[in-house]
């Protein structure tokens, strides 16, 4: 009988720095100026050129230490990480190794095994058919990018499973994005998940052979990275083999997991310390800015939501760890009549309907005005919309803004609140179908769906469904 | 008035100030010695001086080791893979020299990125020492030291990691200063081992020595994080005995392994002190027989890395016609670096490599903690510590080439200070016969003070120069 098999995740998370300037020199962050406008002697690696570490890029740095609960180092060095390659153009990195900037914390359910600041490289394009730098024709590169400031928080190997790992990273996210240290955007690169993969039978302690997954650039890619490489080492497993230990690039194409390199061509980074730069000394005065930089992070917000707003745990974690969404939804309510008591509907509106036509984009950039959608929801609980015109009247604020009682009143939108104008109509229906009629008469209460069809045409969505139905039973004396 | 040539900068300076000499002339008399020079000593000199130099050093032209960088003029650290750099910005050092009024003279050879005794490394050839054209005139900024020696620039800046400024100097009878590590920004010196490299002046003496250093010191340069506020000015030297002072001799960088001129040369000269009112007695440094040990593995380390920027992707040579990203690596390497730097990098390598790193650089940097604190330790009862800067006098071109370990213990009595981070000076303190006999030779004393104590170096220093009455104008014909 097989042994029940455990997947064992751990993510590498970096992140690029929000900060004015690089990591060690002062140009300005690049974000698609000119290839290689964004330089100097220093972030070129020119001769005798010497880097000074970014204080905000350190500042940051606390602030996601003290988000994560990690301890942070009172004294912290860098060291240079030796490899050659085009895009490093000191031919080492400037990183950090055993003496980084925050250890250990924890995050929800995942702890934090270190926090460390570093530099990004620059970016390659290679020429040719091949798009990788064997086989291309020419390979150039663009060193705007080169410098840019770097956390790397690695997790301890505590994820269980691809969904799991896209979940914590949102978290994350959303966490790293109210500090306001990084535009957190995995498509745009700024921040970049690598995870760590292997399984081993559930319940023992040692970890299996791991192999680490690159390339995954979206959460969705993470997911399905992290879950096809679960099943591609169980199935070795269980086959009887042994996972080697590689590096695997995720095609999101294709879905397939390639070999980037192997254990023995793994490189000797021959970290040292690096000669050019002085220890960090973090003074109580850094660690306070730090701290009072620092505003309300993703999960107290939920547990806010819940507490003040009502909403149910599901609903206030996905408001809150969209601090956008969050953001927004509170300034509605805030717009809303104080003792509404509309919360739970205009979370309702804002994840369900808004998102569902605005994707990922933040609702404070598009033409609904809080106050528009507090307004719009208040009048469909008030009954003088229905829930189909009101998703009518959003379309049109999404498209021209406005106030929802006007585009009502402009386009003729109200409810049918007087009910001898529907007790007319529903009095053409059931004339114009006598067969129906006589049919729900007759007890065939299926039947009435033909009479209810025809007056909602004629009303354009404005009468209430319940009130229809109720009306035509009347009529009819059934 | 004596010869234009005959000046010391300082006193060239004081002319030009008093409306006595014109910088213009002055400048064209040494362009135009440098650009006749046979001596190797010069990878470029300029051809006009700049437009107008002025500042408290006069417009006195500077000799500048080639590893500075100097916008638009070839930098090339003596090596072949630096072929026809021309920088786009100018070391820090350099700006503050050529805005004090000491403008570029001309590009001065070395061993390539310093690593070397003898300047016989260097891609663009060996510097003859101006004593003797058979010789070598010391390393690794032996372009510098010769040039000031025969009178082919007033003064002249170098680079010491390990030796490199006081060797030089002491072979060619003129005065090298390496001040406190940090003292000077490092910014756009282009790096050998950035926890020991060290800019500093050579001089005809101890006075220009005093002038020239307290331009290159100051407030700390914000481009290099590990440069530091200089505490207070550098005094011009004016002492001219040593009462009061204790010098101390350690017998580990005064005896074994030292020639007989050289060391009878020293003892003439403690016994000068002495009767300049010093006292002088025998002191410990108990580790410091391990600095070349320790500098050998921490210098080739941090080179390893500092040299690894060379890949022929971005500036300098790129060899031609490589089938692949490996192969231009490795023969852009292999060809643009010569033997010396090859093997130091080598060495570096496999010193920082997993699984040899405690055992090499590890212990090699708790030995050069230990180093330190022998010096702070011998700092509690002496002022200064002497020795002689070299084991020999200059030896012979060639002499040494085949054998690294030989050419490496050049630098045993130099880079204990190196890497206590303590400044050094090396002044002509007499001419010495050759071992085997010869033409006589010059020979350096070394002065090592606490941290920062240039000034009182620099002071005792000017004491002794004083009473040894060294010349060296011979060989500035």
């Amino acid at each position: 009988m097989s042994v029940e098999l455990e997947p064992v995740i751990g993510l590498e998370i970096h992140v690029q720095l929000k900060t004015a300037t690089k990591m060690f020199c002062g140009c300005e962050l690049s974000f698609g100026e000119p290839p290689n406008t964004r330089t100097c002697p220093v972030c070129l690696g020119l001769p005798g050129a010497l880097p000074v570490v970014n204080a905000r890029a350190i500042h940051f740095g606390l602030m996601i230490g003290l988000a994560l609960g990690c301890d942070l180092a009172e004294r912290s060095i860098f060291h240079r990480k030796n490899y050659f390659y085009p895009d490093l153009p000191k031919g080492y990195q400037i990183s950090q190794y055993d003496e980084p900037l925050c250890r250990g914390g924890r995050l929800a359910d995942v702890a934090i095994h270190r926090v460390h600041l570093e530099e990004d490289a620059a970016k390659l394009i290679h020429l040719g058919a091949s798009g990788r730098i064997h086989g291309s024709e020419q390979s150039i590169v663009d060193f705007n990018r080169g410098g840019t400031p770097l956390v790397e928080i690695v997790t301890e190997p505590e994820l269980r499973s691809g969904e799991h790992a896209r979940e914590w990273l949102s978290l994350l996210r959303a966490t790293l994005r109210s500090l306001g240290v990084s535009d957190v955007n995995m498509e745009e690169g700024s921040l970049r998940a690598d995870a760590n993969v292997s399984l081993r039978p559930a319940g023992s302690t040692p970890l299996g052979t791991k192999t680490e997954l690159k390339n995954m650039n979206s959460f969705r890619f993470l997911e399905r990275g992290v879950t096809a490489e679960i099943e591609r080492q169980r199935a070795i497993i269980e086959g009887g083999g042994e996972v080697a230990q590689e590096t695997l690039h995720f095609d999101p194409a294709s879905g397939a997991l390639t070999t980037l390199r192997s254990k023995e061509e793994a490189h000797d980074y021959r970290y040292f310390p690096e000669p050019d730069l002085v220890p960090i000394a973090t003074t109580a005065e850094m660690l306070e800015q730090a701290r009072a930089a620092i505003g309300e992070l993703p999960a107290a917000r939920a547990v806010r939501f819940e507490r003040d707003f009502g909403l149910s745990a599901e609903m206030a974690h996905l408001l809150a760890f969209r601090s956008d969404l969050g953001d927004y939804f509170e300034a509605a309510n805030a717009a809303s009549a104080a003792d509404s008591g509309h919360a739970q509907q205009l979370a309702n509106w804002v994840s369900g309907q808004l998102v569902a036509r605005i994707g990922e984009q933040d609702p404070a950039t598009s033409n609904v005005t809080p106050a528009a959608l507090a307004t719009l929801v208040e009048l469909v609980s008030a009954r003088e919309l229905t829930n189909g015109t009101a998703r009518e009247v959003l379309d049109v604020l999404l498209q021209s803004g406005g106030d929802p009682r006007a585009i009502v009143a402009e386009r003729g939108l109200a409810s049918l609140s007087d009910d001898s104008e529907l007790a007319a109509i529903v009095a053409a229906a059931i004339a114009a179908d006598p067969d129906a009629a006589a049919k729900v008469r007759a007890g065939n209460a299926k039947a009435i769906a033909a009479l209810i069809g025809p007056v909602m045409r004629e009303t354009r969505g404005r009468a209430d469904g319940s009130e229809v139905t109720k009306l035509i039973r009347e009529q009819l004396g059934v | 008035m004596t010869e234009p040539l005959e000046l010391t900068a300082s006193q060239a300076a004081g002319a030009i100030a008093r409306g006595e000499l014109d910088p213009g002339e002055l400048f064209e008399l040494y362009r135009a010695r440098a650009a006749a020079d046979q001596l190797g000593a010069f990878t470029w000199v300029a051809e006009a001086p700049p437009a107008a130099s002025g500042g408290p050093l006069g417009g006195v032209p500077l000799a500048v080791k080639d590893l500075f960088c100097t916008e638009g003029v070839p930098s090339q650290a003596g090596s072949r893979v630096l072929e026809g750099y021309c920088p786009p910005y100018s070391a820090t050092v350099v700006e503050r020299l050529a805005a004090a009024g000491a403008p570029l003279l001309g590009k001065t050879n070395q061993d390539e990125f310093a690593m070397g005794s003898s300047t016989e490394n260097s891609a663009f050839g060996p510097v003859q020492n101006p004593w003797d054209h058979r010789r070598v005139p010391g390393g690794s900024s032996g372009g510098s030291a010769a040039a000031v020696a025969a009178g082919l620039a007033p003064w002249a800046i170098g680079t010491d990691t390990g030796g490199s400024i006081r060797q030089p100097a002491a072979l060619c009878g003129i005065v090298g200063l390496k001040p406190t590590y940090g003292a000077v920004s490092r910014y756009g010196m282009i790096a050998f081992a950035s926890s020991l490299d060290q800019a500093g002046p050579l001089t005809r003496d101890v006075s220009d020595a005093a002038l020239l250093l307290g331009h290159m010191v100051g407030a700390r340069d914000p481009r290099d994080s590990t440069s530091l506020d200089f505490p207070g000015e550098i005094a011009l030297p004016s002492r001219t005995d040593l009462r009061g002072l204790r010098l101390g001799v350690p017998a580990e960088l005064s005896g074994e392994g030292i020639d007989p001129g050289v060391r009878g040369a020293f003892q003439s000269t403690l016994e000068l002190a002495r009767q300049l009112g010093a006292s002088v007695e025998p002191c410990t440094l108990r580790h410091a027989t391990a600095g070349l040990a320790a500098y050998y593995v921490l210098a080739p380390a941090e080179c390893s890395s500092n040299l690894a920027r060379f890949d022929g992707v971005r500036y300098g040579y790129r060899a031609p016609d490589a089938p692949d990203l490996l192969s231009m690596y490795m023969r852009t390497r292999h060809d643009g670096f010569g033997a010396e730097v090859k093997r130091r990098v080598m060495l570096g390598t496999y010193a920082l490599s997993s699984g040899y790193y405690d055992a090499y650089y590890g212990r090699a940097q708790r030995v050069r903690t230990k180093i330190a604190e022998d010096f702070a330790t011998a700092f509690e009862h002496f002022d200064f510590i002497v020795t002689p800067t070299a084991p020999g006098v200059a030896f012979e071109l060639g002499a040494k080439l085949a054998d690294p370990l030989a050419m490496y213990l050049n630098d045993f009595c130099t880079v204990p200070a190196s890497l206590a981070g303590v400044p050094a000076i090396s002044i002509p303190n007499a001419l010495a016969e050759p071992l085997g006999g010869g033409t006589r030779l010059p020979v350096g004393l070394q002065i090592v003070g606490p941290a920062f104590s240039e000034s009182r170096l620099l002071d005792a220093a000017f004491a002794l120069e004083q009473a040894l009455g060294f010349d060296g104008s011979a060989v500035r014909q």
